[in-house]
């Protein structure tokens, strides 16, 4: 009967690593060739590992945060001026982070036609998000957007919002915050995954309507 | 109990043989001499594509269809600095290819947007004034399919009369020189 067990638990051992390479739980990403070798892969993780603190047509908690390029922004800076989103990455150095705001930074123009503009947060300190965002812009200039650190006190803005994970990463996560400082829109996404640039520029053109 | 053990036994043997003979979620990076794996694009919409890839009508082709002695293939994404950096380079490419009498016609230039949307596809085409044709393959099937490449990544494949093909280059990264690149391309694909 020992036996028995042990084949049926390897069997099945078996079974769920077939089940998670049928690519149901596999994970999918872009690797650009500028970060080489660089990149740190944690693996496939839990999608989702917080509960949100605030919803859609709660006023957007402020917060004010030291930006790689020097000084402080906070979101009030903003009131009544710019629609602001606000995209969360886990960690700086991992394949899909690495992957996403590169891509923000050729649609400026995108945000400057819904009069936003785009906080790229991180709980990482800033020595390490200066060297991984000057991977991103191979022309030697900077990212169009500020990019800000929530590392001290560690992930209180992603706290603060209901973002930040047990492992003290935050989710990958977008928020839309109209003129008024009014959240519009939130997608909390599989942190294995990144959002689909469609799903930020249709919350922007409802603003406009 | 043995017959609770044996149906438990059965239905995880079941399992382990179904899902065992479906592909595995990465394979192996296109190698030169070999083949490509099994890639299906949509026929584009735009007619100017479709006449430069000599292609006609609706749904899904293969790359050995494209009208062309050799195809070189763009793995990107509007998402890779890398890719956006090499856009203007891969676009003197097309247009060294195009001004030439020699390779105009032989060579076909297209994209594959690794993880990309249509919607981002199309984005990478007008911020980067790209004027052949590029594909989205949102889901990364086909990115899976040529083992994960880092991008860019150039694959060169050539056709044959009989309608096999053959990869006759596959590197990952860019290129310094346009012209350069063709060179070897020709060289390679032996149409030089």
């Amino acid at each position: 009967m020992k036996i028995e067990k042990t084949i049926l638990f390897v069997l099945m051992g078996l079974a769920v690593f077939l089940f998670l390479d049928m690519g149901v739980y596999a994970r999918s990403y872009g690797r650009s060739d500028i970060f080489k070798e660089d990149i740190y892969d944690p693996g496939t993780l839990k999608p989702r590992d917080s509960v949100l603190k605030v919803k859609v047509g709660d006023r957007a908690p402020d917060f004010i945060l030291p930006a790689v390029s020097d000084g402080k922004v906070s979101l009030s800076q903003y009131l009544n001026k710019m629609n602001v989103v606000l995209s969360f990455v886990p960690a700086a150095w991992t394949p899909v982070c690495s992957d996403q705001w590169p891509g923000y930074n050729i649609v400026k123009k995108i945000f400057d036609q819904h009069d936003a503009i785009l906080l790229a947060i991180s709980v990482d300190n800033i020595p390490t998000l200066f060297a991984w965002t000057h991977q991103m812009v191979t022309d030697g200039g900077n990212l169009w957007f500020p990019v800000l650190s929530d590392f001290w006190p560690h992930g209180a803005v992603a706290h603060k919002y209901g973002v930040l994970r047990s492992d003290g990463m935050s989710e990958r996560a977008i928020f839309v915050i109209d003129k008024k400082g009014v959240i519009q829109y939130i997608d909390v996404h599989d942190i294995n995954q990144r959002p689909p640039l469609e799903g930020i520029v249709r919350e922007l053109e409802k603003l406009q309507n | 109990m043995k017959r609770i053990f044996m149906n438990q036994l059965a239905a995880v043997a079941i399992f382990v043989f179904v899902f065992n003979i479906q592909p595995s979620g990465a394979n192996s990076t296109p190698e030169k001499g070999g083949t490509l794996p099994a890639i299906k694009l949509d026929v584009p919409k735009d007619p100017a594509h479709r006449s430069y890839l000599g292609l006609s009508g609706e749904g899904l082709f293969d790359i050995s269809e494209i009208k062309a002695q050799v195809v070189i293939i763009q793995i990107f994404s509007m998402y890779c600095p890398y890719c956006q950096r090499e856009a203007f380079r891969v676009n003197e490419l097309y247009e060294n290819i195009e001004k030439d009498p020699n390779t105009r016609g032989k060579l076909k230039l297209i994209g594959i947007g690794a993880g990309n949307s249509q919607f981002e596809v199309d984005i990478f085409q007008k911020t980067y004034e790209v004027t052949f044709p590029l594909f989205s393959d949102g889901d990364f099937s086909i990115h899976k399919s040529l083992g994960e490449v880092r991008t860019p990544y150039f694959i060169g494949v050539k056709i044959n009369d009989d309608g096999s093909h053959e990869v006759c280059y596959s590197s990952v990264g860019g290129f310094e020189k346009a012209e350069r690149f063709l060179q070897i391309m020709l060289e390679l694909s032996g149409l030089k």
